[in-house]
Order: C-alpha cells, then structure tokens, then sequence
C-alpha cells in the first residue's frame, strides 16, 4: 500500500493583504472620527425626527439627571470675554493663565466661587468635582449673567466673522454668525427642572430654543 | 510567521571562502499587524459619527399684562396634561366642576406615547392639514410644485385658524423625555402652534385625580 503524502505547505501566510486592509481602515477611522471633548457629565438625550444638526455657534446649558445645571460656551475668545465679565461682577480673579485654560475647556458646572479650583484640576479628574451646579435661584442666578454675558460675547465674535465674510466678498447670512441657544436635557431628568432653565432665558428675552436630541426615523417619509 | 534564520549548528566552519550572508527577504510583519488592529479597535470604539441633532421649539414671549390662573384663549386647541410617562388630553377650553361649559366640566381623556395612541390622536383631530399636506406632497413629486413653494404653502397651512393649536402643562413629576416625546410627535403630526404653558391649580386638581383613578 502506497504511503498517503501530505502536501507540505509552509505555514507561514502571507499577509500583506491584511495589513494592507488593516491599516486602510485605521486611516479611515483616523480621518473621519471627530472627538468629543471631554464633559463633567454623560447626558442621554431623548430622540426626536428633527434633522437638523446642532449648531457651530452655541449657548448650551445642560440639565443633567440629578437636576443640576451646566453651561458651555463655543468660541474661545467669546468664552474669554464672558469669563472676563463674569469676573468683574462676582469679584473673582483669575490669573490671565487660567482664563486661557478655561477658553480650551467645554462644559462646565460650578459656581464662580468655585471655578478657580475647578479650572485648576487636571482634564481626567474634573468629572469627580463635587458641585452643586451653576447656581439659578432668583438670589443667585449665575446662569443669568452667564448667558446674558455669553449672549453678548457671541454676538461680538459672530460680528467680526460676519465683517470678515463680507471683506473676502463672500455673501455671509448675518443670522448665521448670531448664537444660538441650546437646552441639553436628560431624558430622565424632571422636567420642572429644565423649565427653571428655559425662564431664565425668557427673562432674558431668548425664546427660540433648541432641544438636543439624538435622531429617529420619521413615520411620515 | 516568524521566520526563524536556520544556523548551523556551529563546530565544523570552514576556513575557505568568506560567504555572504544569506538573510530572508522576508520581514516579520506580525507585530505591525497587531499595532494596526490595536489602533484600528481604538478608532472604532472612540469615534462618534453622527453629531447630536437639535428640535427647535419657540417659547412664547413672557406676558406680563395677563392675569395669572388664567391662560390664553385659543379656537381648535387641544391641551396635553403631562405628569410622569403619563399623558393626558381635552380639547378645547378647560370649564372647572364648578364652571361648568354647555356640556358640563371638562373629562381628561388619558393616553400614551406609542403610535397608536397620541400619534392617531394628533392625527384625526389635525387632520385638516395632513390631508392638504398628501395633496401637496403629490404635487411636488408629479413635479407640478417647487420645493420651496411647498415649503411655503406648508407654514401657510399650519398657521390657518382650522390647523390644530397645541398646549402643553406639565406637573412637577414629568421628566424631560416626556415633554420632548409628546413635542417630537406633535411635530410629526405637522402642527405649527405649539405653546408650553404653566398648569392652573384647577386643571393639577383634575390630573391629579384622574392619576389616582
């Protein structure tokens, strides 16, 4: 009886194709992620069919489940203007390192007493901070000032922009360079809580608000 | 796979010719590989793609002048009762038990938030612009309408005194996902006139009552 002969193959594999693969999808990942800064708070909005994407230039104040209130600001030297405001009126200083620090960070959720020792406190170890909140009772309604004082930073950075547009003989829409106002609530949050946020901007005169939600599909198309 | 460069054992070397070495061609590429996959599992887990979507909702201006208990008077309204994933509605003007209207105090009717409930709810009672919307979709797409003539016809129709106005009154129970669950179908239903307003004692009394049933 003939021997049975295996075929010997080498058992190395060639795996160029892979690699080849492998690093095209890194590249991919690479060129299309857009990462999140980090935020003091995880927040689950609830869904809704609108499509319309958040806007670039933005007020947000987030309510989170436990009631308590964030603010953030986009644009660093609006951001900057604000905080220099925020300084004067509640007689906090701040050295001029620590405002360019807070003009890089995103949200936040804390009085002014407490923002020096929260701007000082490394990236990772700001979602510990123990904290109330901003403040937004009729005594102390910080939220106020911030947003009245982000309103008008805004509006100033959206004005050079909008000067800017106009010089390089663009077309700008002046209500694009305008900020908008932007409520982040959980879904789990009291609602009576979110109310108490959007009074403040009523007070404020702002009454065109947008919901964060996260998209599904419409029944209608 | 790792190619493992075969020597001789040692002891017999030649004193002869001097042999240039021979080395594979071949690289090891099994740790590139793994540095290629950890960063492709890191970019898969840390990217977001779709960037948070926003409804817009405008609040009505603060009216100081008016008398407080008393809310706005609306023609073809309905107003939404929303305490904690529960949902109630009455149409038209609210008539407390000791007010009562032509056909006696006003009845909470309950509901939810699936399609069957409010979404066919919206859609009968606003049903005056979602067929009229169905004759315009048509259109456009028989190509016999722009779209921005569409667009335009839409906002005119919306705020036509026969279109469906909403009220929303919230207890201190609702949560957040209530209120933008019951404003994401009111928008789906095409309703234009959407007025978040504060609940009067009468109509907590009402709710508070029917939730207790």
């Amino acid at each position: 009886m003939p021997k049975l002969k295996i075929p010997k193959s080498s058992p190395a594999i060639d795996m160029t194709p892979m690699v080849d693969l492998a690093f095209l999808l890194v590249t991919f990942f690479m060129l299309a992620a857009s990462f999140r800064p980090s935020e003091p708070v995880t927040v689950n909005t609830p869904s809704s069919i609108s499509d319309k994407v958040i806007p670039e230039n933005m007020i947000m104040v987030t309510v989170s489940e436990d009631g308590k209130v964030y603010f953030n600001l986009t644009g660093a030297e609006a951001r900057k203007e604000a905080l220099t405001n925020m300084m004067g009126l509640y007689k906090v200083s701040l050295s001029e390192e620590q405002v360019e620090k807070f003009s890089l960070m995103s949200t936040f959720g804390c009085s002014m007493k407490e923002l020096p020792s929260y701007i000082d406190l490394p990236g990772d170890n700001r979602k510990e901070f123990v904290t109330k909140g901003i403040p937004l009772d009729s005594l102390d309604n910080q939220l106020k000032s911030w947003i009245s004082y982000s309103n008008l930073a805004a509006l100033n950075s959206g004005q050079t922009a909008y000067n800017e547009a106009k010089r390089k003989g663009l077309s700008p829409v002046a209500n694009d360079f305008k900020p908008k106002f932007v409520v982040r609530a959980d879904g789990k949050a009291l609602y009576k809580k979110a109310e108490e946020v959007i009074d403040v901007f009523q007070e404020l005169n702002l009454n065109n608000l947008n919901f964060v939600t996260s998209s599904e599909i419409n029944p209608n198309n | 796979m790792a190619e493992i460069a075969e020597e001789g054992g040692g002891g017999h070397e030649k004193k002869g010719k001097k042999r240039a070495k021979k080395t594979s061609t071949r690289v090891d590429m099994t740790p590139m590989v793994d540095l290629a996959f950890l960063l492709l599992t890191f970019f898969v887990l840390t990217s977001t793609f779709s960037k948070p979507k926003v409804m817009s909702l405008a609040y009505p201006a603060k009216i100081n002048d008016l008398p407080p208990g008393e809310s706005p008077k609306i023609n073809n309204g309905i107003t939404f009762l929303l305490s904690e994933d529960k949902i109630f509605y009455y149409t038209g003007e609210f008539y407390p038990a000791d007010r009562p209207g032509k056909d006696g105090p006003t009845k909470l009717t309950a509901t939810d938030f699936s399609a069957s409930g409010l979404r066919k709810v919206l859609a009968d009672l606003n049903s005056y612009v979602l067929l009229r919307k169905e004759g315009l979709v048509k259109k456009v797409k028989a190509k016999q309408m722009a779209d921005t003539t569409y667009t335009r016809e839409m906002e005119q129709l919306k705020g036509k005194p026969e279109a469906l106005k909403v009220l929303v009154k919230t207890d201190d129970k609702a949560l957040c996902k209530n209120f933008i669950d019951l404003i994401d179908e009111v928008k789906i239903a095409e309703i234009g006139v959407i007025a978040p307003v504060p609940m009067l004692p009468a109509e907590l009394k009402l709710l508070e009552t029917e939730i207790d049933k």
